[in-house]
């Protein structure tokens, strides 16, 4: 039983890292709440949805997902953020959160409110780890997601693109000085960050088998939740609060039977770790 | 009294929504601290209300004081946090705390979980229960009261020191300004008045849910704020009056209510960030042009 749940929780708490991945990345350059990174999620949802049910490939739903949702996420930066980067903080976000609601209604709009079934055959059979047995899916979305994880981690930590961010994120000013082509890093950031979570969309509609226009509400602030807990802007911080989360959420619901609801955790979570440490698990200080 | 019914509720629901994007912007506007939560307040007050006057029978006016006092207390907690998390974790954090209350007011058997709570009573003058004329009547004058209470505090001290608060914190604290006090003083009022909103409302609908409260009807309340221009008194009472309306007036608004919102929100941050009625926007430079141009037309004639 115990078993069980910690491995779906990792599962879960595997999809969460790759949606915060790309909210920490734009933070890290940009200093941007990215709220509609939600909708960029869900949109990958559908795209793969649809590109699975025309094809019956979920290697094609994959890659033209995640194609369409980075040339979204550039699309957004180019059009949105962009132009006000030097406004007040708070002006970006609301413009986010506005972006956030509007894609999520248009989604609802075309494509019907009700959820969709994500039937997907896997190339994975039924893993038995004897204390917990995973089902193909599962497999196939840990799997999924472990590869991505370390893809970013390598294009962060190994190659100029990611030296260039790094750059950005330290001082976007001197990294021009010196040389590095800021705008474009910025937008394959964007294009990187977004094409991962439409990927994680794509996984937690097989996940829960469905796909709906509201799905990225929670993920949406949740992940904020996420990205403070693991230090605004820290790669490695991130990616150990996501995993943290999904293993709490999935214990406490799951063996406690705690009394709060599972999307209340992370910010009770956030709260008390804003009071206690407010620069997150990995942060650099400064809040 | 011949009004029609419906025109009562709508001016009842734009009037609430007045208060609440004013009551939002001395928060957000004056002292400029972020607070994407304050549907979170305004449900306070109305479970406040409803849970003092259904289960414990204290007196209308009595509870309504209390839903206030209970909601600026927890926005005075906020405001502590405020100290300590600035900028974009507080806005999180205000968000984070919009979803905590709604999930206690949904799992706790307390609040009446999913089911709400039914039978909240209307308000009473002279021990007679108001109708919805009567309610309306106190709605307007709370508004008028809010809008005083701006007009206050916008030329007093308090309201220099959050403007100075808003602009530069740190110059603020360098001459000498009790930022701290202030900051916690902006919110305690903002959120006070939202819970007062929020009793107001428990009346109104006489029966309330966790839903009625939830992250996006604090979306609205900043939408309206925003839309009209934060910072001023104008702004939020016109954005208020307008986005209330405006899908009412045009029926097709109402099946795109979101997509109209958050259209609106990126069109006004990306063209028009102070508002449509803010310091220095389009609107108020053709009003200023168009005053000059009659000063001196009078002139010359």
């Amino acid at each position: 039983m115990l078993a069980q749940q910690l491995v779906s929780g990792i599962v879960i708490g595997g999809v969460y890292a790759l949606i915060a991945l790309g909210l920490t990345l734009v933070y890290g350059v940009l200093r941007i709440l990215h709220v509609a990174h939600a909708a960029v999620y869900a949109t990958g949802a559908y795209v793969g949805l649809t590109t699975y049910q025309r094809t019956g490939s979920l290697w094609l739903a994959l890659l033209a997902a995640a194609l369409f949702c980075g040339a979204f996420g550039v699309l957004i930066h180019r059009f949105v953020y962009g132009p006000l980067l030097n406004q007040p903080r708070i002006v970006p976000l609301i413009a986010s959160i506005g972006l956030f609601i509007f894609f999520q209604d248009f989604l609802r709009l075309v494509f019907g409110p009700y959820a969709q079934s994500f039937p997907a055959r896997v190339p994975f059979g039924l893993l038995d780890l004897g204390a917990a047995v995973l089902p193909g899916r599962q497999v196939f979305i840990l799997v999924t997601t472990l590869v991505l994880l370390a893809a970013a981690w390598y294009v962060v930590n190994r190659t100029r693109l990611g030296l260039a961010w790094q750059a950005v994120a330290q001082d976007a000013e001197m990294a021009l000085a010196m040389g590095v082509p800021v705008p474009r890093a910025v937008a394959v950031n964007f294009l990187f960050g977004s094409a991962l979570a439409a990927v994680a969309g794509i996984l937690v509609g097989i996940h829960y088998n469905s796909v709906y226009p509201a799905m990225g509400e929670m993920p949406a602030y949740k992940m904020l939740a996420v990205v403070v807990l693991g230090g605004l802007g820290s790669i490695p911080g991130t990616v150990v609060a996501a995993f943290l989360l999904g293993l709490v959420e999935t214990l406490l619901v799951g063996y406690v039977g705690f009394v709060l609801p599972r999307d209340a955790i992370a910010f009770v979570a956030l709260i008390l770790m804003l009071l206690v440490k407010p620069e997150g698990l990995f942060g650099k200080g400064g809040a | 009294m011949s009004i029609p019914a419906y025109y009562i509720t709508m001016a009842i629901i734009t009037g609430i929504y007045t208060i609440l994007a004013l009551s939002l912007n001395i928060i957000t506007g004056f002292a400029g601290q972020p607070n994407m939560g304050h549907a979170a307040f305004f449900g306070i007050g109305a479970y406040t209300l409803a849970i003092l006057t259904t289960r414990y029978e204290v007196a209308y006016w009595l509870a309504a004081l209390a839903a206030a006092v209970a909601a600026g207390a927890v926005g005075s907690l906020l405001g502590l946090i405020s100290l300590r998390v600035r900028e974009d974790f507080l806005a999180i954090t205000t968000i984070g705390i919009n979803f905590v209350v709604v999930s206690v007011f949904l799992y706790h058997p307390f609040f009446g979980q999913a089911f709400g709570i039914g039978n909240i009573p209307m308000p009473s003058v002279l021990g007679q229960a108001l109708g919805r004329s009567g309610l309306l009547v106190v709605v307007v004058l709370t508004v008028v009261a809010v809008v005083w209470i701006s007009r206050r505090v916008e030329g007093s001290w308090f309201g220099l020191a959050l403007e100075s608060l808003r602009e530069d914190e740190e110059a603020a604290e360098a001459v000498g300004i009790d930022t701290r006090r202030f900051k916690v003083l902006a919110f305690a009022l903002g959120t006070a008045l939202a819970g007062f909103a929020g009793a107001l409302y428990a009346s109104f609908m006489s029966f309330i849910s966790p839903g009625d409260f939830t992250f996006p009807l604090s979306i609205t309340i900043l939408c309206m704020a925003v839309v009209g221009g934060l910072g001023t008194i104008r702004g939020p009472v016109v954005g208020a009056i307008v986005l209330s309306l405006l899908p009412e007036v045009f029926r097709f608004v109402m099946d795109y209510r979101l997509l109209v919102y958050g259209g609106l929100l990126v069109l006004m941050m990306r063209l028009q960030p102070s508002g449509l009625l803010g310091r220095g926007s389009f609107l108020m430079r053709c009003g200023e042009r168009w005053r000059m141009g009659r000063r001196r037309s009078a002139a010359v004639s």
